[in-house]
């Protein structure tokens, strides 16, 4: 029903449609970068084109190495997308199961968890991740990912905590168990499909914060490396040359701030549509 | 008073395995400092024993951290691995940062619950909407993007702030950093606010108190506002240290030579010393901001003061 009540909500909601739109057209660009650009990641670049400004030809002019910037723009989208949504995903999965474990059986397993959550909470971000990704000059992607995720569980960890604490003491799960259901019946049954809306809102939040992480350790130069292709690592050349060159800035910080924008918002609006007390 | 011992005695484990955590992080992951501080010649065996021996890198990494950790308490950081003591390093950078982190937080706070009071009173109004959006939209740009659009719209083109460096001395210098820094943080104070302030405005006390015909003022001023700043004022707290942590990046937009700055050099140096001195001493700065926020929270609100008690 609630669910019902919100899509009934959402749909009628511009901001909405807006940002599922730039959503769509990002994924899509991540999946098939191809469809956009019509060169290869690092292709075709021509020195003597560098960081011309947009002209005939090349929409978004061309970038340090001379590449076309609109085609290297459009691969720098699939980083992003795959990072930020990854890391939500698994950082989502890990807060479901501790917060539910946490939050149901109470005692000794939920000290445990509270404590490590406060450890992992308390170190700041952007060091954190340095530490990590200096000691691992090589890394890739996944390994951006598993830092990131290192790094992020621990918000969406209390939540769902303090949702399943909220949540199993209510009549009906006190009635599923008098019926004999199992912890397990209950926790995955009841308790979770009760308690999982808001941590649902604030992962779809995270997206657009973990995609603003990423790129930011990419613009320090401890995340990705040349020749891997994102966001982060354009605006970190575009850093040096954007005073007599900005389109070398304003497209890639174009791009990240929709992007990051679109999943904020569309976070935003889920979650007005599944909270009627705020309407 | 049982409420504060309570969030004490978990606060100094927390603190303890933080550090520790961070320690390991630093000191056990690939890459030898001894070697690094050679660069690309060899080091004989004998040299590198007596290093290791000197600054105890031999030693199990609990008793190293013990050592460490005694040492912290005395006020000493340790040397990075040229001799120099990381206190004395990082002596006159801690001041930079704080500066600019103050400058930040008054920034936030000031201007963030200002416009969060502004958009909350006429919900659905103009300023309401200006300020959702406006706010969505800075927190959406990532902070490094707003700093070098700052930097060249108002600092080098209009000439209203200096643009880099600290030469002009506080505040001067450091209220364009400080804005960038914080713009995030106001955002966020600003929505929080805002939905707080709406919550509050239709609680069932404050339609007594304008029933008992008080003014306007003071029931916005007197009782709603208080008591939807106190969700606002945990946030405020934490962010004191993600703003001395996350100066890293505005930091070297405006060359400003403060700890984040020094530690991310070492970072890349190798310099463990250095990095698990700054990162422990954040550590303790957030740990004690949340605490204090905690206790000030069963301050502001009796409520959860005896319910967790």
């Amino acid at each position: 029903m609630l669910a019902r009540d919100a899509w009934l909500e959402l749909r009628g909601r511009v901001v909405f449609w807006f940002s599922a739109a730039v959503l769509l057209v990002a994924v899509a660009m991540a999946a098939f970068p191809g469809l956009f650009a019509h060169l290869g990641p690092n292709e075709a670049c021509d020195l003597r084109m560098s960081k011309r400004g947009p002209a005939g030809g090349a929409l978004f002019g061309y970038d340090l190495q001379g590449c076309d910037y609109w085609s290297q723009v459009v691969h720098g989208t699939r980083a992003s997308i795959v990072v930020g949504v990854s890391v939500t995903v698994f950082a989502m999965l890990i807060s479901i199961l501790l917060g539910l474990v946490g939050g149901y059986y109470g005692g000794v397993a939920d000290a445990v968890i509270s404590r490590l959550t406060d450890v992992f909470f308390g170190i700041p971000f952007v060091l954190g991740a340095t530490v990590v990704l200096v000691a691992f000059p090589d890394h890739g992607i996944w390994a951006m990912t598993l830092v990131l995720v290192l790094l992020g569980w621990t918000t969406m960890t209390r939540l769902m905590r303090g949702q399943v604490i909220a949540v199993k003491d209510m009549d009906f799960v006190a009635a599923a168990r008098m019926l004999g259901a199992s912890d397990r019946r209950l926790m995955m049954r009841h308790i979770l499909p009760n308690s999982v809306a808001p941590v649902i809102v604030v992962a779809m939040l995270n997206v657009g914060n973990v995609i603003a992480g990423e790129a930011t350790l990419d613009y320090l130069g401890v995340g990705l490396q040349y020749p891997d292709v994102s966001w982060g690592l354009q605006l970190n050349i575009a850093q040096t040359f954007f005073a007599e060159h900005p389109h070398l800035l304003v497209f890639p910080a174009l791009f990240l701030t929709a992007t990051v924008l679109s999943f904020l918002m569309l976070g935003d609006v889920v979650r007005d549509a599944l909270d009627p007390r705020l309407r | 008073m049982r409420y504060a011992a309570q969030r004490l005695a978990q606060a100094i484990p927390a603190f303890f395995a933080t550090t520790f955590l961070i320690y390991a992080m630093v000191f056990v992951l690939p890459g030898d400092p001894i070697l690094a501080l050679a660069g690309d010649k060899p080091v004989p065996e004998q040299v590198l024993a007596v290093m290791r021996a000197r600054y105890h890198l031999d030693e199990p990494l609990l008793v190293q951290y013990g050592r460490y950790m005694l040492g912290v308490f005395q006020g000493d950081l340790g040397e990075t691995f040229t001799g120099q003591p990381v206190s004395e390093l990082l002596q006159d950078r801690w001041a930079v940062t704080a500066q600019l982190a103050l400058t930040a937080w008054v920034f936030e706070l000031v201007v963030g619950i200002g416009l969060g009071v502004l958009a909350g009173l006429r919900r659905g109004g103009a300023a309401d909407t200006a300020v959702l959006a406006g706010t969505t939209f800075v927190i959406a740009v990532p902070v490094f993007v707003v700093g070098y659009t700052a930097q060249i719209l108002l600092g080098l083109n209009l000439g209203l702030f200096p643009t880099a460096g600290t030469e002009e001395g506080w505040p001067v210098s450091y209220l364009l950093p400080g804005m960038v820094l914080g713009s995030f943080g106001l955002a966020y104070v600003a929505r929080l606010t805002r939905t707080s302030l709406v919550e509050n405005l239709r609680a069932d006390y404050v339609r007594t108190a304008t029933a008992k015909g008080l003014a306007r003022r003071r029931v916005v001023g007197l009782h709603a506002l208080r008591n939807s700043l106190i969700p606002v004022v945990t946030y405020l707290g934490v962010d004191f240290g993600n703003l001395m942590a996350g100066a890293v990046v505005t930091e070297g937009i405006f060359n400003l030579p403060g700890i984040g700055q020094q530690v991310f050099q070492s970072i890349q140096l190798q310099e463990g010393p250095v990095v698990v001195g700054v990162v422990t001493l954040l550590v303790m700065i957030f740990i004690l901001a949340n605490l204090a926020v905690d206790l000030l929270y069963g301050v502001l609100d009796p409520r959860i003061r005896r319910a967790r008690a």
